[in-house]
């Protein structure tokens, strides 16, 4: 398979990445703000393309509801969308690399149920806290999680098997937990909880953007970093250990970010589905399988399809608001079996 | 020709074992089900239980046996067997540990039938969603089936997981969309959603009991098939099976149990799920024992969660679905820790 290669290389860095990358990711990032521009221009109140770019430039259109608008409703919206988006992507990324399996997705290893377990517990038990705890212990629940089930796996070396039995046993656990206060809760804290368990960017505000904002400057730069040993993990243990990789603490390492990033993700915007899914799957059609560069490529294919979700949800059926995260599962369950029935024809 | 009798020897005393085994587990199964009727928010001496079937006297603790203690009971034992018999069939059928009825998008199906009617008609009696849900479970497993045949090979069992994921999370986010936004359907139905066995009567046991007997009589007289299935379907083929009449005949029988389980009590998860993995730390292979040991252990389980849902924190009920969740979870763990070497 004939790839072309663009290499990089200085004193400090040496970079290797496939010559589609530098391309793809520019048209990606133009459809990005593209997708912006929309999601910021419709809803109950339309403001033209060009308004839009003036009132984000600081440029005065002469309607100061623009302003408010943009700025106190929808741009923050957008913003968390297209993290979280990203973070999602990135963190799906990281575990079909690490597992290798494309199926994989971070609910595998029971995370999705330790975050909503923590977080439902700070919706409906503490429903007075601020914002800020709430990604704080979406991540703590799935770090808790994932140190639980692989401290209970290890059997001289973590054991696959015992892997996937303690993570369906304690999952059932945290969900048994979920359930419960899901059944019990004060009814709003629990509609709350259930918008959140949903996946949904509605009413998402600045305190959210800037309390999520710390996850991807840490995590993000680390997984670029740490991409090029998730190529040698790709493929297996024997092998990379072979070309020099120590595969315990890297895989260590690259769990934790992609828990980190899933965990605080989810915690900020719920369960959006299929995201971590379909844009690593996504970007590998488009840029090959080369993690320096299928990190980013995926990374703003997964922001622009919350963005994209979100800009759904609020139009298709308006004024009726439908989550992103019921988008996204609409659209990619569809996309799955999509890919089973294009499979025959092979 | 020594090696020939001691072997037989040897296979007398492990059906010996196997049997026993059963028996055991049924003995226990009939000491719970007597704990059942008699623990609850109004405590009743056992003397009275028997007496309650015997010289019925219309005094109220007859009354709370007859009409609902016993009927609970007996939805409990119904609705754990089947529930881990299906997932035991689902497993052996599709070679998947993680595998269970839920696969087949047969709980969110159901769940899926029971919101929307709620949110179109208003409050129903519970005769009626329990219809509503089995109708619900049965058209989501043929669609989930039908789907999977479209893909390369047909209905093999990674099409059958991977189409029926897909399903699964779409239905369950239109679920999720109508409780968003409709808050009085969730008050109505997030009991429900959480599985419970409360206020069930006789009569809507008996509605769905020739289902759920039928599933069973299926799922065993398919023992001997599925374990041949469970080496994997070339293997079976070429052993001669008819693997699409097996694979059809599971598929009914599983959406019989399952779909009837979540009508009378709702989504309740883990029993098929677990119960079988449980039930082939002692067993192995065999599914002509798994499924019937698989049948007693998942009865058993369910009552002990029932017992505990009521008893817990009286008169306050818990929800049983995730009572079996937090009395199972910890002793499969505890046991697939002791079971499996590396």
């Amino acid at each position: 398979m004939k790839v072309d290669w663009l290499v990089i290389r200085s004193e400090t860095i040496s970079l290797r990445i496939d010559r589609r990358v530098p391309p793809m990711l520019l048209c990606l990032a133009v459809m990005v703000v593209v997708a912006m521009v929309m999601n910021l221009g419709r809803g109950e109140y339309p403001i033209s393309p060009l308004d839009i770019v003036k009132t984000v430039l600081g440029i005065d259109t002469g309607n100061p509801d623009h302003a408010f608008v943009i700025y106190n409703l929808r741009l923050p919206r957008t913003l968390v969308a297209f993290m979280v988006g990203m973070a999602l992507a990135i963190s799906g990324t990281i575990f079909q690399g690490i597992t290798r399996n494309p199926l994989a997705d971070p609910g595998i290893i029971g995370i999705n149920a330790g975050a909503s377990l923590a977080a439902v517990a700070v919706i409906v038990l503490f429903p007075l806290a601020p914002i800020y705890t709430l990604p704080l212990s979406a991540f703590a629940g799935a770090l808790l999680m994932a140190g639980l089930i692989y401290s209970l796996a290890w059997n001289n070396g973590s054991s696959p098997v015992l892997f996937i039995l303690m993570g369906v046993g304690l999952s059932a656990i945290a969900s048994a937990f979920t359930s419960l206060m899901i059944t019990f809760g004060d009814i709003y804290s629990v509609s709350d909880a259930l918008v959140w368990l949903a996946g949904s960017v509605y009413g998402r505000t600045w305190e959210q953007v800037f309390s999520f904002l710390p996850w991807l400057m840490v995590f993000v730069p680390m997984a670029l970093v740490l991409a090029r040993h998730l190529n040698a993990l790709n493929l297996g243990d024997d092998v990379a250990k072979g070309l020099g990789t120590r595969v315990e603490w890297q895989r260590g390492l690259l769990v934790l970010v992609a828990v980190a990033l899933a965990g605080a993700g989810v915690a900020t915007a719920g369960m959006i589905g299929f995201v971590g899914l379909i844009a690593p799957h996504l970007g590998r059609q488009l840029v090959g399988t080369n993690h320096e560069g299928l990190i980013p490529t995926s990374a703003l294919l997964g922001g622009m399809l919350v963005v994209v979700a979100d800009f759904l949800g609020r139009t298709l059926f308006a004024p009726i608001e439908i989550p992103c995260g019921v988008v996204t599962a609409a659209v990619g369950a569809p996309y799955f079996l999509y890919l089973l029935i294009r499979n025959r024809k092979k | 020709m020594s090696r020939s009798v001691s072997s037989s020897a040897r296979g007398l005393s492990s059906l010996t074992f196997t049997v026993g085994g059963l028996m055991l587990g049924l003995l226990i199964l009939l000491v719970c089900l007597i704990f059942s009727v008699s623990l609850g928010a109004a405590e009743i001496p056992l003397n009275q239980i028997l007496t309650a079937f015997i010289q019925f006297d219309g005094s109220r603790e007859h009354l709370i046996i007859q009409t609902i203690r016993l009927p609970r009971s007996l939805i409990a034992l119904l609705v754990g067997s089947a529930l881990a018999v299906s997932g035991a069939l689902m497993q052996g059928l599709t070679r998947n540990p993680l595998a269970d009825p839920g696969i087949l998008g047969i709980e969110s199906g159901a769940a899926l039938a029971v919101v929307a009617t709620i949110f179109v008609f208003g409050t129903s009696s519970l005769s009626i969603l329990t219809i509503v849900a089995f109708l619900g479970a049965g058209v989501t497993a043929m669609l989930v089936y039908f789907l999977s045949s479209l893909g390369r090979g047909g209905a093999t069992p990674l099409n059958i997981t991977v189409a029926g994921a897909a399903l699964t999370a779409l239905i369950s986010s239109l679920t999720t969309a109508i409780l968003i936004v409709s808050q009085r359907t969730l008050e109505e139905i997030r009991f429900w959603l959480a599985g419970s066995l409360a206020g069930r009567d006789i009569n809507i046991l008996l509605q769905v009991l020739p289902f759920v007997a039928t599933g069973l009589v299926l799922a065993f007289a398919l023992g001997r098939q599925i374990t041949t299935m469970s080496l994997g379907e070339d293997v079976a083929k070429g052993l001669g099976q008819q693997t699409a009449w097996v694979k059809i005949t599971t598929a009914i029988s599983v959406v019989l149990l399952a779909g009837s389980s979540v009508s009378l009590a709702g989504p309740i998860g883990f029993i098929g799920l677990v119960v079988p993995h449980m039930v082939r730390f002692f067993i192995k292979a065999d599914y002509r024992w798994i499924l019937p040991y698989s049948a007693v252990v998942g009865a058993t389980l369910l009552l002990v969660a029932d017992i505990a849902a009521r008893v817990l924190l009286k008169p306050q009920e818990l929800p049983v679905g995730v009572m079996t969740a937090l009395v199972g979870a910890p002793f499969f763990v505890y046991l697939a820790k002791s079971k499996v070497k590396k």
